[in-house]
């Protein structure tokens, strides 16, 4: 666990001002008890191993942007809000799938979210032990299934539920709101928002309760203490969790945007925009697995590449976001207590 | 210890380049479609001839890149390289590519009518018509006029096609391009193309699989996984005016109809073929060659397989669901495979 920090390093002013820093360094270095070789090799092993994720992580950039030069030439920014995909004459625009991206997102993370709170507080606030672990686990146990899986579940078991009794029960009732209107498909932004919900569930569950249960328990007793009821306990763990459960969602709203497989299978893959949740959609990272093994022309492929880095940065984003907020709640505590 | 080390060492390199000089290895990459025939085919020669192929099913348009970049010794593709392509390969490789046919495969329209059975007929004004969107409905009278024996219900005409990109979608849109001049002019031919309707499955499954569950659907499939899960198909009208069904034989037939347009370098899409019998949205798949390489050895190798793929092969390919190509077809291959510079 020894590190080099400045003092170890740095020459004494005092009585070693004649000899040459470097060969103190070495002395320091070879002295036993103080620095050996075999740290210094130690330290910078793992220090190689730490930079060669990062240049991969700079690899892939300057890889994805040099590759997307083409089609960065000739569509400029135009590239992010031109609607129309047509690889045949070579014309591309990437806003139907940042656009169905964002939105079939957004209904995947707006249905988890209250759900995997109220899954949250149940296993930390009010379940009873024995309990707590199976459930916990089972949570859990949703993240681990492969998305092919509920893909499948989607083409097979949802999107025939949706198609014949959810969708027309919402076209029926609901048919004057925009989102609730055209013919009822079955594959769909609403299929794939809803196998989004299926898959971060899990993720934004586990992450709030570990949150929640991270919350010091004198709080509880203290408010216990002074007369609240249950429900107002519950009230105050969750406003001192509010970071951490906007972190947990961030990191599922990561996962959504990136997620291929299942969402491929279900949303119809029409890149369109289109503010009905019956319409078929398509997002950037199902547009990739779809077309690019046979992107024969230059610009075609380059054009998919430019999606890829735009998934690319908009993952970075939301990333760094959920880091700065995880980031921001442990420097409050840190302040609090 | 280190000696031992050497000793080891020295005897792996021995080894590895013991067996890679006793079995020579072809390396191809490309187009998924034929992947099934392909293995058998490098199976069973390379238990008659000890030579071992490694074919990596990228998809077409990886395996074009791969030939013009000279990856790999031989490449294969649904749709042949245009011109563009292999003028690129001849600036970056110095030699000329030629296109071999292999086996051939065909797009069926498959639908989902409660009480139509197999067998709804469609004509190419008709089909180019539900895709472009023009007929919605499946009582239109362009339909029941020509499927007088089936009740054709008041019913939205639900269309499917593929997402991903794919060697079945740009015969397809090929076919329509070649009938219809309003899909020329919008839509046009390629393995993803700008659909004007209809929703997207990825892969043969996953057109079935919105088929299936979709009552009112229409959608079309590889012949191949048609015939696998028995789906119900449509036949169609070809040019000489008969409405065909998507057997080996008409697709076959439909490479023989051709064979007097049949360019020299076998560069050609076979959609809407001459010939009473010929199923029109039939095509070939094709192996990319180099006509000069540099290793001649492998290249003889190769020039050895494509005789026997052409010749004894053929006999796989109907138990795989391919069809076999036409003897019109094989004699025009075997008078170019000798062009293949072995010296």
């Amino acid at each position: 666990m020894v590190s080099f920090t400045k003092e170890q390093i740095e020459v004494p002013k005092s009585d070693e001002v004649k000899t040459s820093s470097l060969s103190v360094l070495f002395s320091r270095l070879l002295k036993p008890g103080g620095k050996n070789v075999g740290d210094f090799i130690f330290e910078n092993t793992t220090r190689l191993f730490a930079f060669i994720l990062l240049s991969l992580v700079l690899l892939m950039a300057y890889e994805m942007f040099s590759k997307s030069l083409p089609s960065i030439h000739k569509f400029g920014w135009g590239f992010i809000i031109r609607t129309t995909w047509d690889p045949v004459h070579d014309e591309f625009g990437a806003l139907p799938f940042i656009f169905g991206t964002l939105f079939s997102s957004l209904i995947g993370l707006l249905i988890a979210l209250p759900l995997s709170v109220g899954i949250a507080i149940f296993l930390s606030e009010l379940s009873p032990h024995w309990l707590e672990q199976p459930v916990s686990l089972l949570v859990e146990l949703l993240a681990a299934i492969p998305s092919i899986v509920y893909g499948l579940f989607g083409i097979f078991v949802m999107t025939p539920w949706l198609r014949d009794k959810v969708e027309p029960f919402l076209g029926n009732h609901f048919g004057f709101l925009p989102l609730f209107t055209g013919p009822p498909y079955g594959f769909g932004m609403l299929a794939a928002g809803l196998i989004l919900t299926l898959m971060i569930l899990p993720i934004i569950a586990s992450i709030s309760r570990d949150v929640m249960k991270a919350i010091p328990g004198s709080m509880r007793e203290a408010a216990f203490a002074l007369g609240a009821t249950k429900w107002e306990v519950i009230k105050i763990v969750l406003s001192s969790s509010k970071s951490g459960i906007l972190g947990a969602t961030l990191l599922g709203l990561g996962r959504a945007v990136g997620e291929t497989m299942a969402v491929t299978m279900v949303i119809g893959n029409t890149p369109g925009i289109s503010s009905s949740l019956f319409a078929p959609g398509y997002t950037m990272a199902s547009v990739l697995a779809n077309e690019f093994t046979e992107a024969t022309s230059d610009l075609y492929a380059s054009s998919l590449i430019e999606i890829a880095l735009l998934l690319f940065v908009l993952t970075i984003i939301l990333n760094a976001a959920a880091r700065f907020i995880v980031w921001s709640v442990t420097k409050k505590y840190k302040a609090d207590y | 210890m280190k000696n031992k080390i050497k000793l080891i060492l020295f005897g792996l390199i021995i080894l590895i380049s013991s067996v890679t000089s006793a079995q020579m290895k072809l390396n191809g990459a490309g187009a998924t479609f034929p992947y099934v025939i392909y293995s058998k085919w490098f199976d069973v020669y390379h238990q008659k001839t000890g030579i071992e192929f490694n074919y990596q099913s990228i998809g077409s348009g990886g395996g074009i890149k791969q030939v013009i970049e000279g990856t790999v010794d031989f490449g294969a593709s649904d749709a042949p390289m245009s011109d563009e392509q292999i003028k690129q390969f001849k600036d970056k490789q110095g030699s000329e590519i030629l296109h071999f046919p292999t086996v051939m495969g065909a797009v069926v329209v498959t639908y989902n009518l409660p009480g139509v059975g197999k067998g709804l007929k469609l004509t190419p004004e008709v089909l180019s018509g539900i895709y472009l969107g023009q007929i919605t409905k499946w009582n239109d009278s362009r339909i029941t006029s020509i499927n007088s024996g089936w009740y054709l219900p008041n019913k939205a005409i639900f269309v499917a096609h593929r997402s991903d990109g794919s060697g079945t979608t740009n015969i397809f849109s090929g076919y329509l391009s070649k009938i219809s001049d309003a899909w020329k002019t919008k839509v046009g031919q390629g393995t993803s193309v700008n659909w004007p309707v209809g929703l997207g499955g990825k892969g043969n499954e996953g057109v079935a699989g919105i088929v299936k569950q979709t009552s009112g659907s229409i959608g079309y499939v590889e012949l191949a996984y048609a015939v696998q899960n028995s789906l119900p198909y449509a036949t169609l009208k070809n040019k000489a005016g008969n409405f065909v069904e998507p057997t080996f034989e008409n697709v076959s037939s439909a490479a023989a109809g051709f064979i007097k347009n049949m360019p020299a370098d076998l560069r050609v899409e076979i959609t809407n073929a001459d010939g009473k019998n010929s199923y029109p949205i039939s095509g070939f798949t094709w192996l990319l060659i180099t006509k000069n390489m540099k290793n001649k050895s492998k290249a003889k190798a190769i020039v050895d397989f494509l005789k026997w793929a052409v010749s004894d092969g053929q006999k796989y390919a109907k138990d795989l669901y391919y069809a076999p190509l036409p003897k019109e077809v094989i004699k025009l291959e075997e008078k170019k495979i000798s062009t293949i510079a072995l010296k």
